[in-house]
């Protein structure tokens, strides 16, 4: 690649996204004024020229697509403008659907390593259990969301573990799969080694198995991850808009807050963008350890 | 006795578990006996299976698994008497799938034969196109490709509500839904694939003074193929899930996402339980059948050798 | 034609380089690499006559490769002048006058035998007909007649290598060049090959240009060999092959042979020395 030395190799993979993104924005603007145009005519005096009509369209209440900039706005109102314990607060409905996600992370961390640990250590579960947990990923589980919450409401249990409970059994699939997938990755010559040696099984996890399993772990963790979120975010949907993300984008549709649906979107997207970039970093810094590879 | 063919334990197993069922539904006799007596001889079967290689084996071990587990819950929530607004048996289920075949298929069709499969092929068709288009340009590929990774890993299906007011409530709105969560790992996938074809195969064509189109069309696109399908099966769960989710969130009276959502909040669990059901058998059923083409048309791909 | 004659590119015969089917003068080729340019090849001449068989040699980075890719149109050279049958490369290449025969077989896994020696005939759009007939006699010539249904990774590494020499010689180039092609394969079946290979370019009567390290490979097949050094990467000695044009394995027992690569490996060893 010619005067490739002269940039660095980041700057020139950054450079096309951040145009892209520009593209993207100015696309929304122009798709918020054709979008708009209608509604923002009838509200319009007569005679009210062209630049009138689009400041109009970056401006309504409640427009078909709201401009950037109003989202932005919404968001930083919403998240910094009021107090973070007031359900008028972003933060407060965050950090209502992100540990209900976190929780239900940790216990789709513990579930899928026991039984990705059984199922390479002992056959029968392999034959028996594998197939349906490969099956179960075809399966659009998300559906069974409305009935937990449901059935759950019955026997008095809600807030925090239904949600839980639906986005730890979504994130639990990829994660049991990377890693029957990693605590197979050792090759038969490695597994060898350590058997002229004598080690035991449990030396041979701890040696051999985990430490190969981790590159598998971190992309399980990144999917399961994003699923946690979704799940939380679809739980909160039966229960009507009390609170949570899923709740602020059924209230917005609701009532119309087309603004509101945005914001609360965008605010997911970055929650789930963040996650990713904790995986990411947890996964960079056990990496270094290893000299730079996984 | 380990050594009996699995297939007499199984055989036993079942008949004991069909009579354990018909007692505690009676309450005519002993449970407690058949009942162990069923679920140590299909724990030997499945067992014995486990051991064994071929095909007949290693399906029977987790169909048993499965019958296993299916009869666990009927044994318990029966003989239990779990109420059944929390649990309703699989054979109340069963009737229910009967009773409501007609109702189950017209959701079916609203959501899958509509939403699903025009939002599907809409998203999968334009994620490929744009591949293509993009292909000759590394700067949009860098460009996009990050931002496609991005969004692919955003919770899409929020997007349901805005695609609601833009579209209405008929499945237009969800075919959207679908289109846009299937787009980008198309997208991304096929760019990758057609990254795929190695540098001697590529100085292979060159040597041919083969063009831009031959070069796809004769390598670079068949060198895709496993990579097109891994995002056609991804998708294809994404499909559904993305049309069920949707309707979550506003529907007309049709549709498996509203009959789970309202049933269940009207207590109808043996419905809703029917038309997960269906949901899952839809998802199963198109995974198959999408891994079954890929190995016609990818037969020649490492993960299938052998087996062809 | 004297070692002079092809060293020095002031004696240069103009008749002989209009023949020429490669003829190089001055060629140079610099690499743009991270750590740096990296001079790939340094003032090469060279003239190649129809007929011959012509092995470049030489220690791994020497260029041997880069000069056939140069020759092939697959790199560019930095300066000098370089002419395939008195055309540029490129011009060359979109002629499709030669075959390439790769390090790796690449052969399309999706493809069955036939049909990767009938890919290079369909994208030159030759006739239906005329490709089946072609794709019966190459296959036929390198021996795999009976595999032409097969799939590549149901074949041996050796028999994939002779599928795609088949695939190469199908639309019937008259110059062939070979970029190390039994390097990954075990001796005896590259024995086998080689002898393969020197029947070939005796009943074709093709021009083949073939990069190997391997010294007795050179010279049992070549009629001439060209001894290269690296770093910069350069030709330090043209060696004139006399062995019989028929040859067989038993040859490379004999002292003409042993001569000859002799005169090879002092030839390298000198260029090694140099730098």
């Amino acid at each position: 690649m010619r005067g490739g030395r002269l940039s660095s190799p980041r700057a020139g993979a950054i450079l096309p996204l951040v145009v892209v993104i520009f593209a993207l924005i100015a696309i929304w603007y122009l798709g918020a004024v054709a979008l708009n145009a209608p509604q923002a005519r009838d509200q319009l005096a007569e005679g009210a020229g062209f630049r009138d009509l689009v400041a109009q369209t970056w401006s309504m209440e409640r427009p078909v697509l709201p401009a950037p900039h109003q989202i932005a706005t919404e968001l930083a109102e919403s998240l910094f403008g009021r107090p973070i314990t007031s359900p008028r607060s972003l933060v407060y409905h965050t950090w209502v659907t992100v540990s209900a996600a976190l929780a239900g992370l940790a216990l789709a961390l513990a579930l899928g390593l026991t039984l990705a640990i059984g199922i390479v250590h002992v056959r029968l579960l392999d034959r028996s259990l594998m197939p349906w947990v490969i099956a179960s990923q075809t399966v659009p589980v998300l559906a069974i969301a409305p009935m937990v919450v449901v059935v759950l409401g019955n026997l008095g249990i809600t807030g925090l573990v239904p949600k839980a409970a639906i986005a730890g059994y979504l994130a639990f699939f990829p994660i049991t799969v990377g890693m029957v997938k990693g605590l197979r990755a050792p090759d038969p010559l490695q597994i060898d080694l350590l058997r002229t040696y004598d080690a035991g099984p449990v030396q041979v996890f701890s040696l051999l198995r985990w430490p190969a399993s981790l590159g598998f772990l971190f992309p399980s963790l990144r999917i399961a991850v994003a699923l946690a979120l979704v799940g939380a975010i679809v739980a909160e949907l039966p229960t009507g808009a009390q609170a949570g993300l899923g709740a602020r984008l059924l209230a917005g549709s609701y009532y119309g807050q087309t603004v509101q649906i945005w914001a609360a979107l965008l605010m997911a997207s970055a929650t789930s963008l963040l996650g990713l970039a904790v995986v990411s970093m947890v996964e960079a810094l056990v990496a270094r350890r290893r000299g730079g590879r996984l | 006795m380990r050594n009996a063919p699995p297939f007499i334990w199984a055989a036993i197993g079942l008949i004991a578990a069909g009579l354990a069922r018909h007692v505690v539904a009676d309450g005519t006799g002993p449970v407690l006996a058949p009942s162990l007596i069923a679920l140590l001889t299909l724990f030997l079967a499945m067992l014995g299976f486990a051991r064994r290689e071929g095909w007949a084996a290693r399906l029977a071990t987790p169909a048993l698994f499965g019958l296993v587990l299916l009869w666990l819950w009927e044994m318990l929530v029966i003989g239990f008497a779990v109420p059944f607004v929390l649990l309703p048996p699989p054979s109340a289920i069963a009737l229910a799938f009967i009773r409501h075949l007609a109702l189950l298929w017209q959701d079916f069709a609203q959501t899958y034969l509509h939403a699903v499969i025009a939002g599907y092929g809409l998203g999968c068709g334009a994620g490929f196109l744009v591949a293509l288009a993009i292909d000759r340009s590394p700067f949009l590929k860098r460009g996009l490709l990050p931002m496609g990774n991005m969004i692919s890993a955003m919770p899409i299906v929020g997007i349901a509500p805005i695609m609601v007011m833009w579209f209405g409530f008929e499945w237009p709105s969800k075919a959207a839904v679908v289109v846009v969560m299937t787009f980008f790992p198309m997208l991304v996938n096929t760019t990758a694939g057609l990254a795929e074809a190695g540098a001697i195969e590529r100085d292979l064509m060159r040597s041919y003074a083969a063009g831009y189109g031959v070069t796809l069309l004769k390598l670079r696109l068949p060198a895709a193929l496993p990579h097109i399908f891994t995002a056609l099966k991804l998708n294809a769960t994404l499909a559904l899930i993305g049309a069920v989710v949707a309707e979550f969130f506003g529907t007309p009276i049709l549709g498996m996402g509203f009959r789970i959502s309202t049933e269940a909040a009207k207590m109808n669990l043996d419905l809703v339980w029917a038309t997960i059901t269906v949901a899952a058998l839809a998802g199963s059923l198109s995974f198959g059948a999408l891994a079954l083409l890929e190995r016609l048309v990818t037969f020649w791909h490492p993960s299938f050798r052998g087996s062809s | 034609m004297t070692e002079a004659a092809l060293l020095d590119p002031v004696e240069h015969d103009e008749t002989a380089t209009a023949q020429a089917v490669v003829a190089a003068r001055d060629v140079s080729l610099v690499f743009d690499a991270e750590g740096g340019r990296v001079t790939a090849l340094a003032g090469v001449d060279l003239s190649i006559m129809p007929g011959d068989f012509v092995s470049l040699i030489g220690p791994s980075g020497c260029g041997k490769t880069t000069l056939l890719r140069a020759i092939a149109d697959l790199e560019r050279p930095s300066s000098g002048s370089l002419l395939v049958n008195g055309m540029s490369p490129e011009d060359a290449r979109k002629r499709r006058s030669y075959g390439y025969v790769f390090q790796a077989p690449a052969l399309y896994p999706w493809r069955n035998v036939a049909r990767n020696v009938m890919l290079p005939l369909e994208i030159m759009g030759l006739a239906r007909a005329e490709r089946r007939v072609r794709v019966a006699r190459y296959l036929a010539l390198v021996g795999l007649g009976e595999f032409a249904r097969k799939f590549p990774w149901q074949l041996s590494g050796g028999m994939q290598q002779r599928v795609s020499i088949a695939r190469a010689l199908a639309f019937e180039p008259k110059l062939l060049l070979m970029d190390e092609p039994f390097g990954a394969l075990d001796e005896i079946t590259r024995d086998g090959l080689n002898l393969h290979l020197h029947e070939l370019w005796r009943r074709t009567g093709m021009t083949a240009v073939f990069v190997t390290h391997s010294i007795p490979e050179a010279v049992f097949l070549s009629t001439r060999i060209v001894v290269m050094s690296a770093r910069p990467g350069r030709v330090v000695d043209i060696i004139d092959n006399d062995l019989p044009a028929t040859r067989d394995l038993d040859l490379r027992e004999t002292p003409e042979f042993l001569a000859v690569a002799h005169r090879v490996r002092e030839a390298l060893r000198a260029g090694h020395s140099y730098d």
